[in-house]
């Protein structure tokens, strides 16, 4: 609500959100002109007198090409979606259990254990990637889709408990105890009466966790060495540079296709990606 | 729906005694301890178990294949005394404390102009969250590709305003590479703090807005006696959340300069990488990721003090 002449609304609103929205969106514009530009033209030095940095006229397949028959693009993504969704499932079962225990039930140490998950929601990765690649090697998981699926719940269950906390305490007690005097066992009154209304909580936790272990980047850079275990972030880094050459057209073919996944996913639940999006930090 | 399938739900067995681990569970604290049992397993050993095992590691001299000997701080007086851990140390403070800022601040603006009623604000809002959904190492490498000295859009574009005549290296110079590196993390960090900020905008009530415009406020007062008290909780939480995330990053600068050139843009997570990593000098490695703690810990604690005093308020 601006109040007065059509210039203010320029200045003080069209302007400034057209400029941040250009900014926030500009690289994959870039991305995508890249992905598609043939080499010749992607070569050319930005004071060369025909840079046409903004558009192509003869756009190119070759780079994906490049990607599907030079490298192991497609075992790259099979191994991202395997470990995403794996990584996921068991995290959403831990947080979703552990979560309805720490909001709805009374027992000792309830509100130290809360808050130790807590903590533990709030370690990096990097603090602990050197002792962990060795405990993944003496566990022999070194190289296997187990070191990164067993590791990733360490920062997905921790959020993923902490959303479902929100979401289980807001749920009546009564619903519960209705169900407990028609005759229903605790734990079935959990698995068939809150934990279906919590479902919208779930989701969210879900889409948020599958974005986060998609994005992951460390713990598979350090735990995979061979290339056909690697994940999409990880498989571009070390295969589409050689030395200091650049794969340019290939690495930025790969980059888009690689962000797909999560794209799709993220617009089919803009509303759940930002209920667990602020969820995570409200808490 | 929910409630209707309560009633048809089959009865708990008639004879609790011939089943003693149902009854078992009927006790809220065993039901605790078995919903609680798998999450603290993986905690445990992938938390816990590793952080002991770095700090074990940072008192040993242990390399790739050879477990090391006891030799005390030896680790941390090393790094200690290395210039460029210390250039690593200053490098994360500047970038964690200029970022935040600037993510603060754009991102406050960005949720103050998406709060309004507009044409396509599902949409705008939509796509300005994507720096922050797409793997950060993906788009990162736009970024490289944006600064490349020689085929740099950047440079392009502020050579056809006329703000520079020759090329800049981006990335080749120290200073201009962490000032590239901070760039993206702004980039990347804004459209969190704007959709966090964003929500806690939308449950002010705008009437208390509106009773102070027509009472006179001007917009800047409105904004600064009305909605920053109400927004700060929010704001605390999103900020320590960033600065542990920021002090703790690793991915861009891992991309855009892998802590060069001349080792000038590390921070604590590439420095330990390459240390312990790159080098194999395990616990050497392990005591760079470790002197972060501190730090780290200092931030928890005042965010779970913080968390406490809004919630008993």
């Amino acid at each position: 609500m601006i109040e007065g002449a059509a210039w203010r609304r320029w200045v003080y609103f069209r302007l400034p959100l057209g400029f941040l929205v250009l900014w926030l969106l500009f690289p994959f514009y870039w991305m995508l002109i890249t992905a598609v530009r043939p080499d010749g033209e992607l070569y050319r030095p930005w004071n060369a007198t025909n840079y046409t940095p903004f558009w192509t006229t003869n756009p190119t397949w070759a780079h994906v090409e490049y990607l599907f028959e030079e490298t192991i693009f497609g075992t790259w993504m099979w191994n991202t979606m395997v470990i995403a969704l794996a990584s996921t499932a068991i995290s959403l079962v831990c947080g979703v259990l552990a979560g309805y225990a720490l909001s709805r039930l009374k027992f000792p140490f309830a509100g130290s254990l809360g808050t130790g998950i807590f903590i533990t929601y709030l370690v990096p990765q990097t603090l602990l990637f050197i002792p962990l690649a060795e405990i993944i090697r003496n566990y022999r998981l070194g190289d296997t889709p187990w070191a990164l699926i067993l590791t990733y719940p360490t920062f997905l269950i921790p959020f993923c408990t902490w959303l479902m906390m929100g979401y289980f305490k807001a749920i009546p007690k009564e619903l519960e105890e209705c169900a407990r005097i028609d005759g229903a066992a605790r734990w079935q009154a959990m698995l068939y009466i809150v934990i279906p209304v919590a479902l919208p909580g779930i989701l969210s936790a879900g889409i948020f966790a599958f974005t986060l272990s998609w994005n992951e980047f460390i713990y598979a850079l350090v735990f995979l060495s061979s290339p056909e275990q690697k994940t999409v972030p990880v498989g571009v880094v070390s295969e589409l540079i050689r030395g200091d050459v650049f794969f340019w057209g290939p690495l930025m073919a790969g980059a888009l296709l690689g962000s797909i996944p999560v794209a799709i996913v993220y617009s089919f639940f803009v509303e759940h990606y930002v209920a667990g999006l602020t969820g995570s930090v409200k808490g | 729906m929910t409630v209707s399938t309560a009633g048809t739900i089959r009865a708990a067995p008639q004879a609790p005694r011939s089943v003693p681990r149902r009854r078992l569970l009927e006790d809220e604290r065993w039901l605790a301890f078995v919903l609680l049992v798998p999450t603290m397993v993986l905690l445990c050993l992938f938390i816990a178990y590793p952080f002991a095992r770095g700090i074990i590691l940072s008192v040993t001299d242990s390399r790739v294949g050879v477990p090391g000997t006891f030799v005390g701080a030896a680790n941390f007086e090393r790094i200690w005394n290395d210039g460029i851990f210390r250039q690593a140390v200053y490098n994360t403070f500047v970038y964690t404390g200029v970022t935040t800022v600037f993510k603060l601040g754009i991102g406050l603006w960005l949720a103050l102009l998406l709060n309004r009623h507009f044409k396509g604000k599902a949409i705008v809002r939509a796509f300005i969250l994507l720096p922050f959904i797409i793997p950060t190492v993906l788009s990162t490498f736009a970024w490289k590709w944006m600064f490349d000295p020689t085929f740099s859009v950047i440079n392009w574009g502020l050579f056809q305003l006329g703000l520079i005549k020759r090329s800049i290296n981006w990335l080749g110079d120290p200073d201009l590479a962490m000032f590239s590196i901070m760039v993206v993390n702004v980039w990347r960090g804004v459209p969190f703090f704007a959709i966090s900020l964003l929500a806690g905008l939308q449950t002010i009530s705008p009437e208390l807005n509106e009773a102070a415009a027509i009472d006179g406020a001007r917009p800047w007062q409105r904004f600064w006696h009305i909605t920053w008290p109400l927004l700060l909780p929010v704001t605390m939480v999103v900020v320590l959340f960033s600065i542990i995330q920021t002090f703790a990053d690793f991915q861009i600068v891992y991309v855009m300069t892998g802590g060069g050139p001349a080792n000038a843009t590390h921070l604590f997570a590439t420095y330990a990488y390459q240390i312990g990593v790159g080098t194999g000098l395990l616990s050497q490695g392990a005591a760079i990721s470790l002197a972060m703690f501190p730090i780290l810990f200092l931030v928890v604690i005042v965010q779970l003090l913080y968390i406490r005093r809004v919630e008993t308020r």
